[in-house]
C-alpha cells in the first residue's frame, strides 16, 4: 500500500513537472468546449429535450466531458507507453523487478489522473460555473455518486489502456489498432456527442459498453440521467467492467510475459 | 524560377523516400491509413447523430453542413499532410537539432515541411472525398461553371490558409517550447469550428475567424456562394469570392513571421 502511494505520487509529480503543458491543454479544451457549446446551443433552439438532457444538462456535460479528458486520458501518451516500452525490450526491465506491473502502472495512472482532476477538471468547471447556465446538482448525495463515479471512470480507463498497450506482445506494430482504439473510445464513451444522441436503444446498447463507463457514466449521474433510471445501476456496471478488465489485464499480461520475445535482445 | 524548381525536386526526392520507406511495412501503413480515416469519420458521425435528432443547425440542413464538413476537412487534410508534422518542432527546438537546419544551404521552412510526409493521413483526405461526393449527390444546387470551380479553387485556398496559420503559430514554440498544444486549439480547433455553418457561433468567435485568422475563408463563404444562401452574419457578398485572395495574404504574413522568429532563435546549444 506505501509502495502504491509513492508511486501515485511520482505519476502526479511526473505531470506536475509540465505546467506550461497543463496550461495549454486546458486551453485547448476550453476552446473546444465553447465551440461544442455553442453547437449544442444551436440544437437546442429546435427542441427542448435530447434523450432526457435538457439544454442546461447538455451545457454541463460539455463542460464536464472536456474536463475529465484528460483524467480519463481519451487521448494521451498513455495510450502507447507501455506498448512503446514491450516494442524497444525496455519491458524486460520492467518484469525483472520483484512487483506486479499492472499494478504499479495502476498506481501511477491513479496518480496522473489526480494530478489532471486538480489542475484541468476543476479549473474547467469553475469556469463553466461563471460563464454558462449548467445543470447543479443540489443534493449532496448526487456529488458524492457523482465522485465515486469519477473515480471508477478512471479505473475503466485505466483498464481499457492497459490491455491495448499489452497487445504489442503480439503486433509488431501498435499504432493503427491504437489509432482505432482511440477512435473508438471517442466515439463510444461519449466524448464526441452526448450518448443520449444516439437513437432509441442504441442510445441504451451504447451506455453498456465499458467505454461508456470511463466517461459518459459520471456525466449522467451527474445530471440525474442515469441509465435504466438507477445511479446503483451505473456504478454497479461500472464496477463490473473495472473487476473484468482488471482480470482481464492480468491474464493478458501473464501470457504475454510467457510469450515474451524482447525485440533486438 | 530555376530555384524553385531545384526546390521542388529536392522535395520530390526526400519525400519520394518518405513514402517508400512506410510502404515497406504495407500491412502496418494500411491499417494507420483506415485508423486515420475512420477517426476523422468520427467528426461526421456527431453530424449524424445531430441531425439524427434536429432537422437543420442554424437553417443549415445536412447535405448542406456536409458540403462545408467535406471542404474543411479536405482542405485539413491536405494541409496536415504538407506540415502536419511541424508537431514535433518544438522537439526540434528543445533537443537544439534545428540548428542542424540553420546550417543547411536551403530555406529553414523549406526543410522542416520536406522533413516528412505520413502516409496514413491520406486517409483524412479519402474521408472528406468521401462525404464531398454524399454532399454533392444529396444537395439540389443549379450547378453553374462558377460553382463547379468553386470547389476544387477553395479546397487549395483552404489548405494554404490552414498551412499558413499553422506556420505562423508554430513560431509561438521558438519562445513557449512546451506550448504546442496551444497551436493545436487554432488548428485542430479550427478545422472543427470550419465545420459548422458559423453563424451558431457567438459574435466573438466568428469575429476570430473573419478578421483575425482567417478560417471562415477555408469553408464557410465558399459554401455560400455555391449554395447561394444568406450570410448569418450579414457581411458583404464579395467574401464569398476572397478565399483565394485571403490565402495569397495569411501565406505572405506566415512568410515573414517565420522570417522574423528565425532571427530570434537562439540555440538551446545542441
Amino acid at each position: 500500500m506505501r509502495l502504491d502511494w509513492e508511486l501515485a505520487r511520482r505519476g502526479y509529480r511526473r505531470y506536475a513537472a509540465y505546467p506550461g503543458a497543463t496550461l495549454a491543454g486546458l486551453f485547448t479544451n476550453v476552446v473546444f468546449g465553447f465551440l461544442i457549446a455553442y453547437i449544442l446551443l444551436a440544437v437546442y433552439e429546435q427542441t427542448d429535450v435530447v434523450g432526457g438532457y435538457d439544454v442546461r444538462d447538455a451545457l454541463a456535460y460539455v463542460w464536464i466531458s472536456q474536463g475529465l479528458f484528460s483524467v480519463v486520458a481519451i487521448f494521451g501518451p498513455s495510450w502507447w507507453e507501455l506498448a512503446r516500452r514491450v516494442q524497444t525490450g525496455d519491458v524486460a526491465t520492467d518484469l525483472q523487478r520483484p512487483l506486479d506491473l499492472q499494478r504499479t502502472a495502476l498506481a501511477e495512472d491513479v496518480g496522473r489522473a489526480a494530478y489532471q482532476l486538480l489542475w484541468r477538471a476543476v479549473p474547467q468547471f469553475v469556469l463553466a460555473l461563471l460563464l454558462f447556465e449548467i445543470t447543479i446538482p443540489d443534493e449532496a448525495a448526487r456529488w458524492l455518486v457523482f465522485g465515486v463515479s469519477v473515480a471508477l471512470a478512471v479505473l475503466v480507463s485505466f483498464g481499457i489502456r492497459f490491455l491495448l498497450n499489452l497487445s504489442s506482445f503480439w503486433l509488431l506494430d501498435y499504432r493503427g489498432p491504437t489509432l482505432l482504439a482511440i477512435g473508438v473510445t471517442n466515439l463510444l464513451s461519449g466524448m464526441i456527442v452526448p450518448l443520449a444522441f444516439f437513437p432509441g436503444s442504441l442510445g441504451t446498447i451504447v451506455r453498456l459498453t465499458p467505454f461508456a463507463s470511463m466517461l459518459q457514466a459520471p456525466i449522467d449521474v451527474y445530471v440525474g440521467e442515469p441509465v435504466g433510471g438507477s445511479v446503483g445501476l451505473v456504478l454497479a456496471l461500472q464496477l463490473a467492467w473495472v473487476l473484468t478488465l482488471y482480470a482481464a489485464g492480468q491474464l493478458v499480461l501473464s501470457a504475454g510475459t510467457r510469450k515474451l520475445v524482447v525485440q533486438g535482445g | 524560377m530555376a530555384e524553385l524548381r531545384a526546390l521542388a525536386s529536392i522535395y520530390r526526392r526526400l519525400i519520394g523516400a518518405r513514402i517508400r520507406a512506410q510502404l515497406e511495412y504495407r500491412f502496418s501503413a494500411g491499417l494507420q491509413l483506415l485508423g486515420t480515416a475512420l477517426l476523422t469519420a468520427l467528426d461526421f458521425v456527431a453530424i449524424a447523430l445531430i441531425f439524427a435528432n434536429v432537422p437543420e443547425l442554424g437553417e443549415w440542413d445536412v447535405a448542406e453542413v456536409a458540403l462545408l464538413y467535406a471542404l474543411a476537412t479536405i482542405s485539413f487534410a491536405f494541409a496536415d499532410l504538407a506540415i502536419g508534422h511541424l508537431d514535433l518542432f518544438p522537439q526540434m527546438i528543445r533537443e537544439g537539432t534545428f540548428d542542424q537546419i540553420l546550417v543547411r544551404p536551403l530555406p529553414s521552412l523549406f526543410q522542416i515541411v520536406a522533413a516528412d510526409f505520413a502516409v496514413r493521413r491520406v486517409g483524412k483526405v479519402l474521408q472528406g472525398i468521401a462525404v464531398l461526393v454524399f454532399a454533392l449527390v444529396a444537395l439540389d444546387v443549379d450547378w453553374t461553371l462558377g460553382r463547379v470551380l468553386a470547389i476544387p479553387l477553395a479546397i487549395v485556398a483552404g489548405a494554404v490558409i490552414y498551412s499558413a496559420v499553422w506556420i505562423a503559430l508554430a513560431t509561438v514554440a521558438f519562445w513557449i517550447v512546451d506550448a504546442i498544444e496551444v497551436v493545436n486549439a487554432f488548428t485542430y480547433g479550427g478545422s472543427f469550428l470550419a465545420q459548422y455553418p458559423l453563424g451558431i457561433f457567438a459574435r466573438w468567435l466568428q469575429g476570430l475567424v473573419v478578421f483575425v485568422v482567417p478560417l471562415a475563408f477555408v469553408a464557410y463563404f465558399p459554401a455560400l456562394y455555391v449554395l447561394g444562401k444568406d450570410d448569418a452574419l450579414g457581411l458583404p457578398e464579395a467574401l464569398r469570392y476572397a478565399s483565394p485572395a485571403v490565402a495569397v495574404a495569411t501565406a505572405l504574413v506566415a512568410g515573414v513571421v517565420w522570417r522574423n522568429a528565425v532571427g530570434h532563435y537562439r540555440s538551446a546549444g545542441g
